[in-house]
């Protein structure tokens, strides 16, 4: 937490009365919310709670949906998605450099392969990759564009369980070398606690509870039990 | 022992072939047969030739393969068969090429924007249900007699599949792609040319081959109705003189190209494709 202090001033994201609906359905219903710069956020909620609704309108994905509100996002956005959407027709190296502009950029991409931990695949295609590996090219094609703002829609969502956290230990690093605010969305509570410093539970539309995350072993349990609370789960007893 | 023995034989076998890899029926179709598209071919002629020799086949209906070759000398060595052919390749390139920038331009333009769709695509299909070669009598009057109609008939009959293939495949571009270009940040030309041509080039290449075979199936029938040259118009008189063995060197050169240009657009494909991995690899 240390080093991200001094940053937390200036938020990264500021919405004001954030309203999306689609058909007449309210998906979102008045968010306010300021994310401040460098902080690695967690958004929890059950499936069709609006999380994604909400990661596309700070993405600037929502052109067709109904909304209104006020937002501000900083330019420079990148999104990492499920899937990992590389291009089939382009080496991995070219998906990581797809839309990057500058004599340097083939330098860049090359470096942000070798942070994933993909240096040598450069010229692999991606139906040549595991599922892990796809995934961190998909990082790196979001790195290497140095954002401000990373958003993730459930990126980790379609791995295996211990590729899944071996992800996670490698987006935890990322994130403190390159200091971005992160919103990440998530179904997965224990994801939550690990990665993120705060985690915000999306209910009805609006956030049900805002849990600030001491990277500390003995609350994760008290975090757990919050958070299932404010998702309506409850666990059985055994 | 004689009932012992083979019982022991084959569990020693067994352990022998074990280890390396368990059985499993394979489903895909194997490794290719090397020059596999030419063993049927070969096989057919072979058939031909040794019914010929054999004195199975009328020579007035089907004459032997000899017989062919040695009326292709000599139709060469008297310049009528080269200058035939040539004629007929320069009809049908003329033909191909007008049809594969317009099918290609055509799907783009309905492809990309929605009032190309409009404008283009139901016009396009009203063009294909209507038969091409219906089409000649018409182009007669339009355009004469001479070597315009002819072309246009062939571009026509080439740019509809091309047009056809590429458009749906141009619609059928995965939308979370379009998503990805955007938040890359890509503007429309590289949206275009790195996002949308490679997602519409397997399409595309059905699209061409179906075009190539179109362009020899035209020009065959238009230089059979209306022509003074080409190779269907040398069939055409040789069918009037009843000379079938001209009819075979026709057939064959018309056959030649056909492989040939269908190969050339297979490997071109293959080339372009290489990201795709399918069966055939």
């Amino acid at each position: 937490m240390a080093p991200h202090t001094e940053q937390l001033t200036r938020p990264a994201v500021q919405l004001r009365g954030l309203t999306r609906s689609f058909e007449g359905r309210t998906v979102l219903d008045g968010i306010d919310l300021d994310l401040p710069a460098g902080q690695f956020t967690a958004l929890l909620g059950h499936s069709g709670s609006g999380k994604s609704t909400l990661l596309r309108a700070i993405a600037g994905l929502d052109h067709k949906v109904a909304g209104s509100g006020r937002l501000t996002a900083p330019e420079k956005v990148s999104v990492v998605f499920q899937d990992s959407r590389l291009l089939p027709w382009r080496r991995v190296l070219d998906n990581v450099l797809l839309g990057l502009n500058g004599a340097d950029a083939e330098r860049k991409g090359r470096a942000a392969l070798a942070e994933v931990g993909l240096e040598g695949r450069e010229r692999a295609w991606p139906s040549e990759l595991s599922g892990g590996e796809a995934q961190r090219a998909a990082l790196a094609r979001s790195l290497v564009r140095e954002p401000e703002l990373l958003l993730a829609d459930e990126p980790f969502g379609a791995l295996d369980a211990l590729t899944r956290i071996r992800m996670h230990a490698l987006l935890r690093e990322l994130w403190t070398r390159h200091q971005p605010s992160v919103l990440l969305v998530t179904h997965d509570v224990d994801e939550a606690i690990v990665l993120a410093d705060r985690v915000l539970v999306l209910d009805s539309g609006r956030v049900g509870l805002d849990l600030a995350i001491e990277r500390d072993a003995r609350a994760r349990g008290e975090y757990r039990g919050r958070l299932l609370a404010a998702l309506g789960v409850t666990e059985g007893v055994g | 022992m004689t009932t012992t023995t083979p019982a022991v034989l084959p569990v020693r076998a067994q352990e022998e072939d074990q280890p390396v890899r368990r059985r499993r029926r394979g489903l895909s179709p194997g490794r290719a047969l090397p020059a596999s598209r030419l063993i049927g071919p070969a096989l057919l002629l072979a058939l031909w030739a040794a019914a010929s020799a054999a004195g199975q086949l009328d020579p007035g209906a089907i004459p032997a393969p000899w017989t062919v070759l040695r009326t292709a000398g000599r139709l060469w060595s008297a310049g009528t068969l080269p200058t035939d052919i040539l004629t007929s390749l320069e009809r049908a390139a003329y033909g191909f090429t007008i049809g594969l920038a317009a099918g290609v331009v055509l799907a783009l333009a309905a492809g990309l924007s929605r009032v190309g769709e409009a404008l283009i695509d139901g016009t396009v299909n009203l063009n294909r249900a209507i038969p091409t070669l219906g089409l000649i009598p018409l182009f007669i009057l339009w355009l004469g007699i001479g070597e315009a109609f002819k072309i246009a008939i062939i571009a026509i009959v080439v740019y509809v599949p091309i047009y056809l293939n590429t458009h749906s495949a141009l619609s059928g571009i995965d939308s979370r792609f379009v998503e990805l270009a955007e938040v890359q940040g890509l503007s429309r030309l590289r949206f275009v040319r790195q996002i949308v041509i490679p997602g519409a080039l397997p399409g595309f290449f059905v699209g061409l081959r179906l075009g190539v075979t179109g362009s020899w199936l035209g020009l065959v029938v238009l230089e059979q109705i209306n022509a003074t040259s080409g190779l269907g118009y040398m069939m055409f008189q040789a069918q009037n003189y009843g000379q079938s063995d001209v009819i075979l060197v026709g057939l064959l050169v018309y056959g030649i190209f056909g492989l040939v240009s269908d190969s050339a657009v297979r490997l071109i494909e293959r080339r372009v494709l290489s990201w795709r991995r399918t069966l055939s690899s």
